[in-house]
């Protein structure tokens, strides 16, 4: 029995999308900028905080987006990094009276050094090992919050109750607006590091590993190094994405980050389209808006609708909304002509 | 020392769970290089039909040759139509592709059982084995069927002609084809014994656990923490790290102060990650050398 496989004929991991592919184009993007600045104007307080989630999963979701499209790496442990995230905000800002802004670069600071971390055993497995060992540390990491030892800063089982800031400057607008404009500044501002960060020799590198990583290491690319850094990097940004949705949520608690929500994320990054990074937000609009539909039909479906709606996102469109979007764009195009 | 012994008997008694699993997660690697991250679900719906069946009155013996008959075949429908198509498809698709499995399973039984707690009948009763409090005759009972089961996998993989080509495609599949294997059709074969064992593994541990439509979620943890131990390329191997791994968690929180139930997770995480790091091959499996 031989035990030499051959690594040219392997589906690789992820498959590839060239770099231009990966972002829109500035009238598309001026259009989608312009909707989520208006639209929570017209919007109740509820509908406001949803927004809110929505672009605070976007967040996550683009962060394993650079991880999984840029750097061809598993994880199926966002929901740890994202609870360690939240956990640093919302023990900043309780315990040590830290303002709720100055909590987020903190926490993504934080983020990064444990991704990077555990980027460093994670270095040593690739596809399904790395899913393996992410998705172990994502069951583990709720138990981890509620052990004894660490109860007095994170309050154990019963979470940690966060203070919801007020509009600054006496701002005549709700705190919940506030908040979505808040988070907007921060997720256009991580969306523009993204978009350059995978457009420099670091996300080329990235890439270059996606796609062939014995090639890359020839080239001259640390592979070790840039692997680690995608993971710190990815981590980084779910801190911050965690951190925010402490603030918004108003609550931490070890329950809330399990691992149904880093297969949520994932489930986002591959109804988004993998490696396309605007397809964060729709991802992320799935992950919110779906089971709340289908829990509406029938209560404990949400489940079986997400799991048939998955298939059919994987047989049908396997690139997600990138796919969709793609052929839109080819019929615009074809009107315009016609 | 007798605290030791005893330590290890227990742990040994929980082990024989997380092997019967370990086997079930190897059985399917062996055939199609993927973990299913859906085994455990699918153990847990057979567990249910087996329970299903024995409130309609049908007799343990009989639910349970149903269930695996019933488990055996599913395995194959669920491997004919979706997975089939994926074979070429990225890891990342296979991935997703288990997930929703998961949840589509999970939220079948959940609506059709509910999610209360259910009581699941032992065939070995639950009688002290052999005088010995640590051990119930279901654990020995469970110990005795995985140890069998393991038999029959290796004589079934050594002395069949379908054994024989079985792993003529997992190990070298156009071969395999040049010589008239059917590989497509024995992964489909794949997943159906994977399938069957992952019933037995549900109906062995459902009386220690209790039914219900989560039981799985740690079980499978630590099914594959075992596997990755023993080695992903060995059957073997998952018995044996299925054993450690029960021997090692109960000695973890016997002897070191302040691990209790709450850290038995994490203490399975620090098991994966080290192994992987250490000996990604795991005890018994034998590395993969990739040519370029």
């Amino acid at each position: 029995m031989s035990a030499v496989e051959e690594a040219a004929n392997e589906a690789p991991a992820v498959e590839a999308v060239p770099k231009r592919a990966m972002t829109l184009g500035y009238g598309t993007s001026l259009v989608v900028l312009g909707l989520l600045i208006i639209a929570p104007m017209f919007l109740k307080n509820f509908f406001v905080f949803q927004m809110t989630m929505l672009l605070i999963y976007a967040l996550a979701v683009l962060a394993l987006n650079i991880l999984t499209g840029g750097s061809g790496q598993f994880s199926l442990g966002q929901s740890a990094f994202y609870a360690v995230g939240a956990y640093t905000s919302a023990i900043l800002m309780e315990h040590m009276g830290v303002n709720y802004a100055l909590t987020l670069p903190i926490a993504g600071i934080i983020c990064f050094g444990f991704g990077f971390l555990f980027g460093q055993p994670a270095l040593r497995l690739s596809g399904i090992y790395l899913a393996l060992a992410t998705f172990a540390l994502a069951v583990a990491m709720p138990q981890l919050l509620k052990l004894g030892f660490f109860e007095h800063w994170t309050g154990g089982v019963q979470g940690l109750v966060v203070t919801k800031p007020d509009a600054p400057f006496g701002l005549p607008i709700s705190q919940d607006r506030w908040l979505y404009y808040f988070t907007l500044v921060v997720s256009i501002g991580i969306y523009i590091a993204s978009v350059n960060l995978l457009r420099s020799r670091s996300g080329r590198a990235f890439m270059a590993i996606r796609d062939n990583e014995i090639a890359a290491s020839a080239m001259g690319v640390d592979v070790a190094l840039y692997k680690t850094l995608a993971f710190g990097v990815s981590a980084g940004i779910t801190g911050v994405a965690g951190g925010l949705g402490a603030i918004a949520v108003q609550f931490v608690a070890p329950d809330s980050y399990t691992i149904t929500l880093a297969i949520s994320l994932f489930l986002g990054m591959v109804v988004g389209g993998v490696g396309w990074l605007p397809g964060s937000i729709v991802g992320s609009a799935f992950i919110i808006f779906v089971p709340n539909m289908a829990e509406h039909i029938s209560k404990g479906l949400s489940g079986a609708v997400f799991g048939v709606l998955l298939f059919v996102v994987i047989f049908l469109v396997p690139h997600g909304a990138r796919q969709v979007a793609i052929v839109a764009q080819q019929l615009i195009g074809k009107l315009k002509k016609g | 020392m007798e605290l030791f012994i005893n330590q290890v008997l227990a742990g040994i008694a929980t082990g024989a769970i997380y092997a019967c699993m370990a086997l079930a997660v190897v059985m399917i690697y062996q055939a199609i290089d993927h973990l299913n991250f859906a085994q455990g679900e699918m153990a847990m719906f057979s567990t249910f039909i087996a329970w299903q069946l024995m409130q309609w009155g049908v007799p343990y013996w009989w639910a349970f040759l149903l269930t695996l008959a019933f488990s055996f075949a599913g395995g194959i429908a669920i491997e004919r139509m979706l997975f089939k198509p994926l074979a070429k498809a990225p890891v990342l698709t296979n991935v997703a592709g288990f997930i929703a499995l998961f949840a589509i399973v999970n939220s079948v039984a959940g609506l059709t059982w509910d999610f209360t707690i259910k009581q699941f009948p032992s065939p070995f009763g639950s009688s002290p084995f052999l005088g010995s409090q640590l051990i119930s005759t279901h654990q020995a009972g469970m110990i005795g069927v995985t140890v069998g089961l393991l038999i029959l996998l290796y004589l079934f993989f050594q002395f069949t002609r379908i054994g024989l080509a079985m792993r003529a495609a997992a190990s070298l599949p156009e071969s395999a084809r040049l010589v008239g294997i059917n590989t497509s059709w024995m992964i489909a074969l794949g997943w159906g014994m994977a399938s069957a064992i992952g019933a037995i593994a549900g109906i062995l541990i459902a009386p220690v656990v209790f039914l219900e439509p989560n039981m799985m979620g740690g079980v499978l943890i630590y099914g594959f923490a075992a596997a990755v131990l023993g080695g992903l390329t060995s059957p073997l191997g998952a018995v044996v790290g299925g054993f450690l791994v029960g021997v090692f968690e109960n000695l973890a929180g016997t002897y070191i102060p302040g691990v209790g139930n709450e850290l038995k997770l994490p203490i399975a995480l620090a098991l994966i990650i080290t192994v992987l790091v250490l000996k990604p091959a795991g005890l018994f499996g034998r590395p993969i050398v990739k040519r370029v």
